[in-house]
Parts: structure tokens; sequence; C-alpha cells
């Protein structure tokens, strides 16, 4: 960390304050914007964004996901329309989203959600393929209920398969969440990095990326991981 | 033990059960196979390895419904079953994988489990943390715990240690005496059948079918080394008449 402000220091002497300003006038900008309550307004609405289309492709990912892993015939059904939505590059897909749906807050979202669907559903699809038959045939004999078998059986087979996709997906949404809000939303983190662009406001830039940056690290350590703990403490741990 | 008249608790008529082979034909794995059980006999099923006893046991469970013939079980008959691995949830510890698989069971019956099997310091590890003998331990408390009416068994002990393997038997001996359940137990090892059953139903190779049903006069009593040579004498004779 310490070794990263340095480099951020030296960095900013050789190329100059207008090209990459030092620390302690990002930190001021940052100050400022956040003193005005536009810094807090521009990641509370980005993170909205970021928390429902996430929640949208989660969960849409894991029922076809799941639903491609155990029967054929969806997958065979689906599997073109993954693979196109796989090498359709983001910016297709939000273009095309505000296009045809008008520059709305639903066209934005849909868009962001479209992007991480179909890495999700991949991701999971692995999962529910590799669901053990021992178990399952343990659960017929044992004429478990659907709801118990769902909960206690196939979820927790599910699970570093969730985990995995909730990871990449977080960086994916957020990221995309600022071209969408760039290209046609008026307010958040994406829309604040793009005047400061029109500007050309380093410091601007610099301070609204880092304060979101930080945000979503502290949602990693303190939501992803001891969710991930808990979920694998069952896993004898090397002493 | 059980008087004439009394119902079968599980009855087993199976015409013929099939795979298709990898070369194309049908090989028959199971032809003309009958038994009967009566409410609280302890039956085991000894044959040949490779003779088709896990298909059996997947047929009558209920598992594999693709053959000819009938089983017939009790009207909602409830299964307990040890199967040849422990198949713990490994994301569960030992009490919740007991009561998952047996939610009915009351505090008092899993006390009463867990102090027989000696599992009582283990109910809140997680299967990964126990040995093989303690895994296969959590599996025979989970059957039993369901009260079933017919207790299944599947070669529940292979791969331990001798020494273990014979705790374990006995062990399961007493829970199968004091609760008198209707058992099923299939095992390649005659000592383990004699030891635990009282009917052994003896299996030829494949297509497998019953070829003679051999009774034990005193079930679970000690066998002196003469009367296990005894049975086993009998066991030969009889599959040396029907071969």
């Amino acid at each position: 960390m310490g070794l990263l402000v340095a480099a951020w220091y030296v960095g900013s002497r050789i190329a100059g304050p207008r090209m990459l300003p030092d620390p302690q006038a990002v930190g001021l900008a940052m100050w400022t914007e956040a003193k005005s309550g536009d810094l807090a307004f521009a990641l509370g609405v980005t993170l909205a964004r970021v928390a429902v289309s996430f929640t949208i492709a989660m969960a849409l990912g894991t029922v076809l996901g799941v639903m491609m892993g155990r029967w054929r015939l969806a997958d065979r059904l689906a599997d073109p329309w993954l693979v196109v939505l796989l090498n359709l590059p983001a910016l297709v897909i939000i273009v095309l989203a505000y296009v045809w749906a008008g520059l709305t807050e639903t066209a934005a979202i849909a868009a962001v959600a479209l992007n991480k669907l179909p890495n999700a559903t991949v991701t999971v699809r692995e999962g529910a393929r590799s669901f053990d038959r021992q178990l399952d045939e343990m659960a017929d004999v044992f004429r478990m209920g659907s709801w118990t078998r769902l909960r206690h059986v196939l979820i927790p087979q599910l699970a570093p398969y969730l985990a995995a996709a909730a990871r990449s997906g977080l960086s994916l949404v957020w990221k995309i969440v600022l071209i969408v809000e760039l290209l046609g939303r008026p307010n958040g983190v994406g829309f604040e990095i793009g005047i400061a662009f029109q500007l050309f406001d380093v410091t601007r830039i610099l301070a609204y990326a880092i304060a979101f940056v930080v945000v979503m690290l502290a949602i990693e350590t303190f939501l992803v991981q001891p969710i991930e703990r808990h979920v694998s403490r069952w896993r004898p741990r090397p002493a | 033990m059980s008087p004439a008249g009394v119902p079968a608790q599980l009855d087993v008529s199976i015409e013929s059960k099939s795979y298709r082979a990898a070369s194309g034909g049908r090989l028959d794995v199971l032809r003309g196979l009958k038994f009967a059980l009566p409410a609280g006999a302890v039956a085991a099923l000894v044959g040949p390895s490779g003779c088709g006893k896990t298909t059996l046991l997947r047929i009558i469970t209920g598992l594999d419904r693709d053959f000819s013939g009938v089983v017939n079980l009790p009207e909602h008959g409830k299964l307990g079953m040890v199967f040849q691995e422990p198949r713990l949830l490994p994301w569960r510890t030992v009490e919740q994988n007991v009561r998952l698989g047996a939610p009915e069971a009351t505090d008092a019956d899993l006390d009463m489990l867990f102090a027989a099997l000696g599992l009582d310091s283990h109910r809140e590890h997680f299967p990964g943390e126990l040995s093989l003998g303690q895994a296969r331990r959590v599996a025979l408390a989970r059957a039993f715990a369901v009260k079933p009416d017919l207790l299944v068994l599947d070669e529940p002990f292979v791969s331990l240690d001798d020494a273990l393997a014979e705790r374990l038997r006995d062990e399961l001996a007493a829970l199968v005496t004091s609760r008198r359940v209707t058992t099923l137990l299939v095992t390649h090892n005659i000592d383990e059948a004699i030891g635990l059953a009282d009917r052994l139903f003896l299996l030829s190779s494949s297509p497998t079918r019953v070829v003679a049903e051999v009774p034990i006069a005193r079930p679970r009593g000690l066998h002196s080394v003469n009367e296990r040579a005894e049975i086993r004498a009998e066991i030969a004779q009889r599959l040396g008449k029907a071969v």
C-alpha cells in the first residue's frame, strides 16, 4: 500500500500534475466532493445499480445454469444463445438496449444484467453437472422432501460455483455499470467520470475511481469473504 | 419368532433385470430371483462378488425401476439404508446428517443411538473429521433413527480392519436384536452373515437367483468354531448341489 502511494508520488513528479496529480491533490478533491454530498450520492446510485443488476443476473444465471446442467434438452436449446451472449461485446449490448428501450433505468439495468448473465450461467452449469449421484440416491432412499433436498443436498454442492460466479461477477458488473452510466445515465460514478473526462480533470476522475474501488474492496472484505468462510467451514483445513 | 399367517414384510419376485451390453446385446444380471421375509426377520444375501447384489438392492429400495417383476414393501414402508460408502453430507454435522435422514426422530431416540454407537462426542463434528469406522457408525445411526420397516445394509463393513468390523458387527447385532427391525444384509463375508442373520439366502453367479435358504439355529448367538464349520459345510453342499 505504502509502496503504491510512493510510486504514485514519483510518477506524479515525472508526468506533471496535469497528467497525474499527486495523492494529496486527489485526497483533497475527494474531501470536497464528499463534503458537498456529491460523492456519496454518486456512490449510492452506482451501488444500487450494481446491486440490482448483480442480483438479477445471479438469480437468472443460477436457475438457467441448473436447468442446463441437469437437462440435456435445455442445454441443447440454450447453448447457442449462451455462446452468442458470451461473445457479444458489452458495448454492443448496452447501445442496443438504449436504442431499443430508450435511455431508461430499466434499459441500463437490463444491459448490465445481460452482460453478466452468460458467465454466471456457464459457471453454475459446471456445478450442476458435477452433482453427486450417490447423495441423490441417498436422498431418494430416505425420502427427503424437495425443500430439504434443495437446501441441504443441492445448494451446498453448488456453493463453490456460486461463490466463483459471484466473485468474478461483482467485479465485472461494476465495471460495466460505469460504462452504462457514462453512455446514458444522468448520475452515478460513471456519469461523474464522464464529465471529468470532458473537462480533462484527472484529479476528479481519480477521486471518484478510488472512492469506488475502496467501497468495492470493503464489500469484498466484510461481506463476500465472511460469507465464503461460513459456507466452507466444514472443509477440513490443514492445521 | 414370526407365527405363520403374518404377512411378509418384503416380497421380492424379479423375473429379469438386464443391462444393454457395450457390444449391443442384452446381459441378464438377475433372472427368476424370488424370496420373502416375514416381519422381524434378519436375512443375509450371500453370493460371489459381482453377482448383482447391489443391483438387487437398488431394485428393492426403488432406486432402479427398470426391471420386470414385483417388489412388495409394506405400504408407506419406511426404508433405512446403509450404503457401501457412508454417503453423509460433508457440509452438515453428524447430528444434522442423522436428523435430515430421520426428521421424525426425537431427541431421546438420538441420545440412545449415539450412545449405543459411541458417537456422543462427535455430534458436532463434520464427516470430514471422522474416520471411516466412525462415518459408518453415523450411517448406521441414520438408518436406525428412521425406525425403518425395512433396514437394508449393503456390505456395511467392507474396507474396515477385522477388529473394527467385528466391533461394529456386534453393535449392529445388539441394535437389530433390541429393535426387531426387519433387516436385509448383503455381504460376501460368510462369517459376517452367520453372526448377524437368522437365515441366509445363497445366490448363484450371474444371472443371479436364490439357490437355497439356510436357517441359522441360534441367530446372533455365540457360534463355536465347530458350529460355524457346520454351517459353512452346509452352504458348500447346497451351493454344490445347485451348480
